[in-house]
């Protein structure tokens, strides 16, 4: 699993991060920061696509993505 | 033991302040300073950088980067740059320019240096615009495009093509490195980090000058959205300055 957490008082609403997404699931929210810009958000529902390619967060101008992995289970059901 | 580690794998560089920037939506100042911050990272350069700020939107980069820092007047950071290296030589000095710093009142500067072969490394950020200021014409506005001071368009006639440093810069004697990237793309930004890693390397191993050409948006200046302002750097500013290598001696072998 992977994810990406949007720095929400850092984001410019630029959308420069929803061209990139390989699975186009960021898109903009209806919330405004402090600056008054509208962030950039991963819906819930969508949030299991990410596959942590950070793409995003490499185009970002503002460093306002972080990129998590989790590396997958060697074990388990499979 | 089923649940694993999550692991940050992108973040902000220990080079880059923590602070938010003055620049505006979709700027790619912001880029060229993270990629810079994550070599200084890397290279562990960090406490051994002097960084030449220069006049534009990028005149506050010592707020940015966490590193020692002079500030040079207009145009002229590769002279200031040769001064530094020249007293300290251990350091690691990089100056960090717009297009009408470096390619209209600075170009004395810029080629001198170059051709002496000065151990310093320059940013060059191509934005086709004075951005700073408002948007005037710079040397390197293209055909066509409107400015403040070309409102009609630049005119080939009147003021001329737009100028290409890297490949001007590129026949010099003294430069090691000399390359053009694109910050547009993620494929065209890993590119720019390798030609800066190219050029930060030439200037430890003492081969000589290095100079890296980013093509970049200034979404505001060229009145275009942000995602508008990537795609004219694709269709028109890469057609008119091809990306790529122009000079590299580490790959020819010599020095110079
Ligand atoms: C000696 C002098 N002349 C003119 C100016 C005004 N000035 C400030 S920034 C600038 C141009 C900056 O353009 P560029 O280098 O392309 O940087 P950008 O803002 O586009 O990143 C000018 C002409 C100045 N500060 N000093
Ligand atoms: S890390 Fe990749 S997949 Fe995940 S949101 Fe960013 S661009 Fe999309
Ligand atoms: S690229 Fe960065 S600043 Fe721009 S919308 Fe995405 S998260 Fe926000
Ligand atoms: S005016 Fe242009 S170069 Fe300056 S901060 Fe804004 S977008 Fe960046
Ligand atoms: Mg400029």
């Amino acid at each position: 699993m992977s994810r990406i957490e949007v720095l929400e008082d850092r984001c410019k609403g630029c959308l420069l991060c929803t061209t990139v997404c390989p699975v186009q699931i960021i898109v903009q929210s209806q919330r405004f920061n402090q600056n008054g810009y509208k962030v950039a958000e991963v819906p819930e529902e969508e949030k299991e696509k990410c596959t942590g390619c950070a793409s995003c967060a490499l185009i970002c101008p503002d460093l306002a993505i972080r990129v998590y992995r989790t590396p997958k289970a060697k074990k388990g059901e499979d | 033991m089923s649940e694993l580690q999550e692991k940050l794998v992108f973040d902000r560089p220990e080079s880059v302040i923590d602070r938010p920037t003055h620049y505006c939506p979709g700027c790619h100042h912001g880029v060229a300073h993270r990629l810079v911050g994550e070599l200084l990272d890397e290279m562990k350069l960090r406490e051994e950088s002097i960084l030449i700020g220069s006049i534009g939107c990028s005149v506050f980069l010592y707020n940015y980067l966490d590193i020692d820092a002079v500030e040079a007047p207009h145009g002229r950071a590769p002279a200031v740059g040769t001064g530094v290296k020249r007293a300290r030589p251990d350091k690691f000095v990089l100056t960090y320019q717009g297009d009408g710093d470096l390619a209209s009142i600075g170009m004395a500067e810029i080629m001198h240096a170059a051709n002496r072969g000065e151990r310093i490394c320059v940013v060059f950020v191509n934005n086709t615009v004075y951005g700073m200021t408002g948007g005037q014409m710079a040397p390197t506005t293209l055909v066509g495009q409107r400015t403040t001071t070309c409102p009609g368009g630049r005119c080939r006639d009147k003021e001329g093509l737009p100028i290409k440093m890297t490949e001007i810069i590129s026949q010099l004697g003294g430069v090691a490195f000399a390359g053009r990237a694109s910050l547009d793309s993620v494929k065209n930004i890993r590119t720019a980090k390798k030609y800066l890693r190219k050029a930060f390397e030439c200037q430890v191993q003492d081969r000589g000058f290095g100079f890296v050409e980013l093509l970049s948006a200034c979404p505001t200046n060229w009145k275009m959205p942000p995602v508008k302002a990537n795609e004219r750097i694709r269709e028109e500013m890469i057609p008119y300055f091809p990306l790529g290598v122009y000079k590299d001696v580490t790959e020819e072998g010599g020095a110079c």
